[in-house]
């Protein structure tokens, strides 16, 4: 055990399953980043250095640099798990998901379903989420509910480098596509993070804070805003439930529901745009299944329906922070039902 | 202690991830005489709280610490000085100390824990943890089911003031190799063999649950490995255990469902925190993990039942043996003393449940270190 940031419990995951299954390979735009010239072959190990050294260790056959292709090679990587491999292709960034829609959304996602459960396509694809790293509205969506709507689909999104580790590996153990988020901001977070490989269930949320008053749902990076609005809430008297539900596909709406149920009050904090959103999804599963619970109405923390600012204040002014989600949750201790009149 | 001496006692490290805690409660008033080994506050961690004791003898001067906050490993929490000693020597010394210490955090010098480490034995890696130097056969800690060496938090540190000491990962727990074939005799040779490897000749043994089997079984196999043995609620002496620990705790992969199980091991169950717990799930998520424990569950408890009992072999050892039992243990029922020889030393813990070593370590340590000054005469 020592500590690793998140960046190297993601290499470390991958290095591992490599090595203990042959089937497993890495491909993307500059995974190696060396290929087809006379320099350094692991020249940069993806575009933020995540997969730096798997060639080194697991020679080219097995860590490909890809065209600039996503439409190609997302193609070949469902193809590839399809027929017997367990590739872990790399997307770079999720905003360029849209130029391969078909291939996950219809072909991928579909397989099990419509080979009458005789195909299994044990793919995962990286990608990098969020707002935060100054690279402007194309390169900064967090699109995960996108995925979450398609059937056939698993998703997830590790909130720290003990999470990223376990739940990647699980990804990669996974026989059903996985889109799997990483947030650029994070890459650097450090904590104790095991030597050994260790898996993470899906759908299995962890409450990271206990408490009485309030519970915050709180998707991938916000966790972190919501554990530090909960540790301030708490030297105030008021405390709270942090949940992180993991995965979103499957979501563990039981354990939302059973801490709506003790604390009445529910904060979720998406740092996807507020329509069609997570929070949205879990404030409808909630208002059907806990309505009787509520005792004020559910509070959203999300980022203003506009594309992800370039201007470094106003991105600053865009992503959810603990200020507001502590905010949110002072508003819902002093709700008060007006009586008609 | 010698006249005019002031003494600092400061914020202690309970295991390896500890790096600060706070005084729950202070449990002696300044101005009271304290002796070494008295407990003087409840240090809390975010894992445990436990008592500590003194380690000098004085009077107590004056409480730094307040109740209740957070303090550095390290970090000044009480002076203990003799009567004499005026007001202003130990203003002067509070100041100095704070100077010195708030200097060394800023320069990132801590105090330098001991690490454990792997080594490697007959191509398996076993993690140890080796402290201490001194004359004589070291101690050796074996710990029980689901457990590692960091069960030994509070008995390890003050028993390696005076020698070296061990504590062993067994194999399929902690940092250790996670394949097992669970059974008594190959845990057992496997801690023997890290003995070997350390060129270790002779220790005196600690053993709690499954460990007591495994040094009792060792001490059977290899007589002259063992000059004491010191079993901590042992397995190995009776035919039964709660199976509702054994196998919830395999069964048990969430928060919810693993504190209730955990709770058997306490005489009080409020011990058990939620990093305690998260710890443990996170051991169970290592792969191969759950696997050993369920080869060692099947191996030695099946269905609530011990397969080994040496209570009518114990007459054969020849190295002096104590055991300490918690009179609430809910985990090893408590073998009747009068089904045992006389001559072992047989203490009962009222206070502790299945954990004696951590819910009365102050009473545990003393009764080892006083069984060990006896047989090294």
């Amino acid at each position: 055990m020592s500590k690793k940031s998140y960046r190297q419990a993601i290499n470390e995951a991958i290095a591992s399953e490599m090595r203990r299954d042959p089937t497993v390979i890495v491909m993307g735009e500059d995974v190696a980043g060396g290929a087809g010239t006379k320099g350094q072959q692991d020249a940069w190990g993806g575009v933020l250095g995540v997969t730096k050294g798997l060639i080194t260790e697991f020679g080219p056959e097995r860590v490909l640099d890809t065209p600039l292709s996503e439409a190609g090679y997302i193609g070949a990587a469902a193809g590839a798990a399809a027929t017997g491999l367990r590739p872990v292709a790399e997307l770079m960034f999720i905003d360029f998901m849209g130029v391969c829609f078909d291939q996950i959304f219809n072909q991928a996602a579909k397989f099990r379903y419509m080979f009458g459960g005789k195909a299994v396509t044990p793919l995962v694809i990286r990608a990098m989420y969020g707002a935060g790293f100054r690279a402007a509205s194309q390169h900064s969506q967090c699109l995960y509910p996108l995925f979450t709507h398609i059937p056939g689909l698993k998703v997830v999104i590790p909130s720290s480098p003990y999470e990223v580790k376990g739940l990647l590996i699980q990804s990669i153990r996974d026989n059903d596509p996985v889109i799997f988020f990483e947030n650029k901001v994070m890459y650097d977070d450090i904590e104790e993070v095991p030597d050994e490989p260790y898996t993470i269930p899906f759908g299995e949320a962890n409450l990271t804070r206990e408490g009485d008053d309030v519970t915050i749902v709180a998707i991938g990076r916000m966790v972190k805003m919501a554990n530090e609005a909960a540790d301030r809430l708490e030297k105030q008297g008021i405390t709270c439930n942090v949940i992180d539900p993991r995965t979103t596909s499957p979501m563990d709406f039981d354990t939302i529901l059973d801490c709506v149920a003790d604390t009445g009050r529910l904060v979720i904090v998406d740092e996807a745009s507020p329509r069609c959103n997570m929070a949205t999804d879990i404030s409808a599963v909630v208002a059907q299944e806990a309505f009787g619970a509520l005792k004020a109405p559910i509070k959203m923390v999300c980022p203003p329906h506009t594309p992800v600012p370039f201007a470094p204040n106003l991105e600053d002014l865009f992503v959810p922070n603990a200020d507001r989600i502590e905010k949110a949750a002072k508003a819902l201790m002093n709700y008060q039902i007006k009586e008609p009149a | 202690m010698i006249t005019g001496e002031i003494k600092a006692i400061t914020m202690p490290k309970f295991g390896l991830a500890m790096t600060e805690g706070k005084v729950a409660a202070w449990m002696k008033s300044v101005g009271a005489e304290i002796n070494v080994g008295d407990d003087i506050a409840d240090i809390e961690t975010t894992k445990i709280t436990n008592a500590y004791e003194s380690p000098v003898k004085g009077v107590l001067r004056r409480q730094v610490a307040q109740e209740q906050e957070e303090l550095p490993v390290g970090a000044l929490i009480a002076v203990v000085a003799d009567k004499e000693t005026t007001d202003a020597e130990i203003d002067q010394f509070i100041e100095r100390f704070q100077a010195e210490f708030s200097s060394d955090q800023a320069a990132g010098e801590t105090i330098a824990a001991p690490e454990p480490k792997a080594i490697d034995v007959g191509g398996r890696k076993i993690r140890i943890l080796d402290t201490g130097e001194g004359e004589g056969a070291p101690i050796v800690f074996v710990h029980g089911f689901g457990g590692d060496l960091n069960n030994w938090m509070f008995n390890q540190p003050p028993l390696a003031e005076k020698r070296r000491t061990i504590a062993i990962d067994l194999p399929g727990h902690g940092g250790s190799a996670k394949e097992t074939s669970g059974d008594l005799t190959s845990l057992a040779a496997t801690v023997v063999e890290t003995l070997e490897t350390l060129g270790i000749g002779q220790a005196h043994f600690i053993g709690h649950s499954l460990g007591g089997a495994i040094v009792l079984a060792l001490a059977l196999e290899k007589p002259a490995l063992a000059a004491s043995l010191t079993l901590l609620a042992p397995a190995g002496l009776g035919d039964t255990v709660n199976r509702n620990y054994t196998e919830g705790f395999i069964a048990a992969d969430r928060r919810k469902t693993l504190k209730p199980v955990l709770e058997l091991l306490f005489a009080d169950p409020s011990l058990v925190s939620n990093d305690m717990i998260d710890d443990l799930i996170k051991f169970k998520r290592l792969d191969g993990a759950i696997n050993a424990m369920q080869a060692i569950e099947q191996a030695n408890f099946k269905e609530g039942k011990q397969s080994t009992n040496f209570a009518s072999r114990i007459g054969e050892i020849k190295a002096p043996i104590t055991i300490i039992w918690g009179r609430q243990d809910q985990v090893v029922p408590m073998t009747d003393p009068a089904q045992l020889p006389q001559t072992l030393a047989f203490h009962i813990l009222e206070k502790s449940g299945h954990m004696p070593q951590m819910e009365q370590s102050a009473e545990v340590n003393g009764l080892i270190d006083t069984f060990i000054a006896k047989v090294n005469g």
